[in-house]
């Protein structure tokens, strides 16, 4: 089977300092992979690496596109990759208003994706985004609401929805709960296990929440230094860490 | 079926000063179709932990663990995670779920991610549930407020949700009245009688002898205690 | 003649303004930057529009200005003024006779013939702006052609007010690929972009010029089933009759009582001294119009 997203030499250095060096993987569709370190690991330069934002100093991203089959990311145009970001991927930001256009309606974030792919029916536009707000639990009503009106967990899903309205393959998220209430980072988590089964996502998620890889990741992956240091089933590293770093990360997570 | 041929193991913590605890070495087992293999050892001799082994749960440090013709020592994720849909069951020893979610869909998602329609995964999840004696009011809750047995028959229900070929069972009858003994041992007989190769852990003597055809003594593995 | 070169601007700036025309009247509706001149009138008072017409006035021209359809407001008259001192150009107040119009916020009510220039005034040039304040992302967007966030704006006004709101600077398309602010014109107008003569577009305090050749489609954006229209006040023009031409409302006394006139000034002229009457008008020469 040829993997969704094929990772080949990736490294992005910052001078002498390295962001992230040597990161290879294969993902195939329906694969979540958990992107897992502290601060400074290099966790989010690679995030961004795969998902576009940066260009990183070597190495190759291969998606699968729909029609021309296996494609280097990187050395793709800029059109095509802003077109493949709008519809086949999606990112899911740490703070919604970096994910969001706070002065627009919910609806008419939700919109704008369907809107940049030629819809020009309003009632079919809006018909859309009432159905995916529902799906994120957002009511009806609030559909012409700003997200400045929102709470920061219905920002979240607002964002979740906006993302995945063209029904991409690939979702990047970075973060999805982190500044979110306990109960909020829940229903949140819940929300995004459904949605990954329903809609046979691959994800890459990038937390530094062991709690949120082992509910939503199959794979693991950990980085320290700009290294990945261990990689391989989410509950096996979890429950069985061969590394010292890995050992000290598991430990170190509170019993509650 | 399963053909564990010569695995070895231990755990290094390293942050305890690079302590090695060998735990298993050169273990080797078969087992067939329809068979149903106790693991019989004194506790800490390693029988959960050649279970998980077994389930990709733990890392094999040497041999190969064969379940129908994939090697889970050195698998790759997504091949032990399709294996966990299809073909190889675990039930453990404690229940662990995700707490909001209700006891009904519980049991149903192992079926749910086969790809079975939902309304067909409830009904099974309900026969079993009803099977179990888990009250119907109950299936709407999480069951992380069940007692102890509940809990337990709710993880052997999800289970035997789906009709795997290869079944680890772990302590399946601990903490149950002898009415659900009796049933969970009649559901591993069902199991055995459809071909499923199986390996149980038994605090139970008696459920042990009931409905396994042999058993493995992991100690003769346990370097250490090997005499 | 006066001590001014002609019509003000020096020869290498005619030259540089009329490189930018040509850049835009080969891509219709793209925003082509350029080096705007300090002019002596402020930013706001119509200095792109009057860069642009002192960069392609000659010698033989007519020249006309209007300023929300009327030749004879304060700004109006003074930009005529000024050519007709620093150009020597013949001026008039006649759409039918002028060969290049400047104007702010109207396009003629008589339709340009192809030997005619309407010169636009243009406050802000991108219609993205208010949406996007980023002019690093506006232009890849224009580049790129990703136009989806102009369907977001009109998506609001349909869900805010129950219709398209915007009434006037209504987003347009141009020739199927760039998506062109057709300046504060009332979306009355914006049927009559796709006409006979050059359309030129001048932004001065935003250093823009863009520009919409003859014949060249411009279709004002809408939804499938919210589609555009052209609309006016309910009325007809108190003075003329004229039911077609987009009107000026008029409070004439302290009891709220009202008055609508043609905004464009020469066409309600023009019909009068042809004999039509409106509701409140007079026929013509009876007052000192």
């Amino acid at each position: 089977m040829t993997p969704l997203l094929q990772v080949e030499g990736i490294a992005k250095f910052y001078g002498s300092r390295i962001g992230c060096t040597d990161v290879s993987f294969d993902l195939f569709p329906g694969e979540v992979m958990g992107i897992v370190g502290e601060s400074g690991s290099g966790k989010s330069t690679l995030l961004n690496c795969l998902a576009g934002h940066q260009k990183p100093d070597s190495g190759c991203v291969r998606f699968d596109t729909r029609a021309d089959g296996l494609r280097d990311t990187i050395t793709m145009s800029e059109p095509e990759r802003r077109m493949l970001s709008r519809t086949d991927w999606a990112f899911v930001h740490q703070h919604a208003r970096d994910g969001l256009r706070m002065n627009v309606s919910a609806g008419g974030n939700v919109g704008e994706r369907l809107m940049a792919v030629n819809a020009r029916h309003y009632g079919d536009i809006r018909a859309s985004a009432i159905d995916w707000l529902s799906r994120v639990e957002i009511t009806e009503d609030r559909i012409d609401d700003r997200p400045t009106a929102f709470s920061g967990g219905m920002q979240q899903r607002l964002q979740i929805a906006r993302n995945l309205v063209t029904g991409p393959r690939l979702v990047f998220m970075d973060e999805p709960t982190g500044g979110l209430d306990v109960s909020v980072q829940a229903r949140l988590l819940d929300l995004l296990r459904g949605l990954v089964r329903e809609m046979n996502l691959s994800a890459i998620i990038v937390t530094h929440d062991l709690a949120v890889v082992r509910l939503l990741a199959d794979r693991l992956m950990v980085m320290k230094d700009g290294h990945v240091i261990e990689t391989g089933l989410t509950d096996q590293v979890l429950d069985d860490p061969q590394h010292a770093y890995t050992q000290l990360l598991v430990s170190s997570v509170l019993q509650v | 079926m399963i053909n564990i041929e010569n695995v070895s193991k231990s755990f290094i913590l390293h942050n305890q000063g690079a302590a090695e605890i060998p735990v298993m070495q050169g273990a080797s087992l078969k087992v067939a179709a329809g068979e149903c293999v106790a693991l019989v050892g004194a506790s800490g001799s390693g029988k959960s932990t050649l279970m998980r082994m077994i389930y990709g749960n733990y890392v094999t440090a040497s041999g190969r663990i064969m379940v129908e013709d994939v090697d889970v020592a050195i698998a790759a994720p997504r091949d032990i995670i399709a294996l966990r849909r299809h073909t190889l069951g675990y039930v453990s020893q404690f229940l662990r779920v995700v707490p909001r979610v209700s006891t009904l869909n519980v049991v149903a998602e192992p079926l749910l991610s086969t790809g079975i329609p939902l309304d067909e995964a409830l009904t099974k999840a309900q026969e079993l549930l009803a099977r179990l004696n888990i009250p119907e009011r109950l299936w709407s809750l999480s069951p992380t407020t069940f007692s102890g047995g509940e809990q337990q028959r709710v993880n052997i229900a999800r289970g035997f949700a789906y009709p795997y070929p290869a079944l680890l069972l772990d302590e399946p009858t601990a903490s149950l009245d002898p009415t659900n003994r009796a049933t969970v041992l009649a559901m591993v007989n069902e199991a055995k009688g459809r071909g499923a190769a199986i390996i149980g852990i038994f605090h139970d003597h008696a459920a042990r002898d009931e409905i396994c055809d042999r058993q493995f003594d992991v100690t003769l593995y346990t370097p250490g205690l090997v005499a | 003649m006066s001590d001014y070169n002609f019509a003000y601007l020096d020869e290498q700036t005619k030259r540089m303004i009329r490189r930018a025309i040509l850049k835009g009247l080969a891509i219709p509706g793209y925003q082509v930057p350029f080096a705007s001149r300090e002019m002596p009138m402020p930013y706001g008072w119509g200095t792109g529009g009057v860069q642009v017409s002192a960069a392609v006035l000659t010698p033989d021209d007519t020249f006309k200005v209007i300023d929300q359809g009327a030749d004879d407001t304060t700004n109006a008259v003074s930009i005529r003024r000024f050519f007709e001192k620093t150009a020597g150009v013949a001026v008039t107040e006649a759409t039918l006779e002028a060969s290049v119009i400047q104007t702010r916020h109207r396009i003629p009510e008589e339709d340009l013939r192809d030997d005619q220039i309407l010169v636009y005034q243009v406050p802000i040039p991108e219609p993205l702006r208010f949406l996007e304040p980023s002019e690093v992302e506006t232009r890849k967007m224009h580049s790129l052609e990703e136009y989806g966030l102009m369907h977001v704006k009109l998506y609001e006004d349909i869900s805010q007010h129950g219709d398209i709101a915007t009434a006037y600077a209504y987003p347009v398309k141009v020739e199927g690929r760039y998506v062109m602010d057709p300046s504060p014109i009332p979306k009355f107008d914006n049927p009559k972009l796709e006409m006979a003569g050059i359309q030129l577009f001048g932004a001065g305090r935003e250093q823009r010029i863009y520009a919409v050749p003859p014949y060249t489609q411009v279709v004002s954006l809408d939804f499938d089933d919210y589609p555009f229209q052209a609309t006016k006040a309910d009325h007809a023009c108190d003075l003329c009759g004229a039911d077609d031409s987009y009107l000026d409302e008029l409070i004439v006394d302290d009891t709220g009582s009202r008055m609508f006139m043609c905004s464009d000034t020469d066409y309600c002229r023009t019909r009068r001294k042809a004999g039509f009457v409106g509701a409140q008008g007079v026929p013509y020469g009876e007052d000192a119009a």
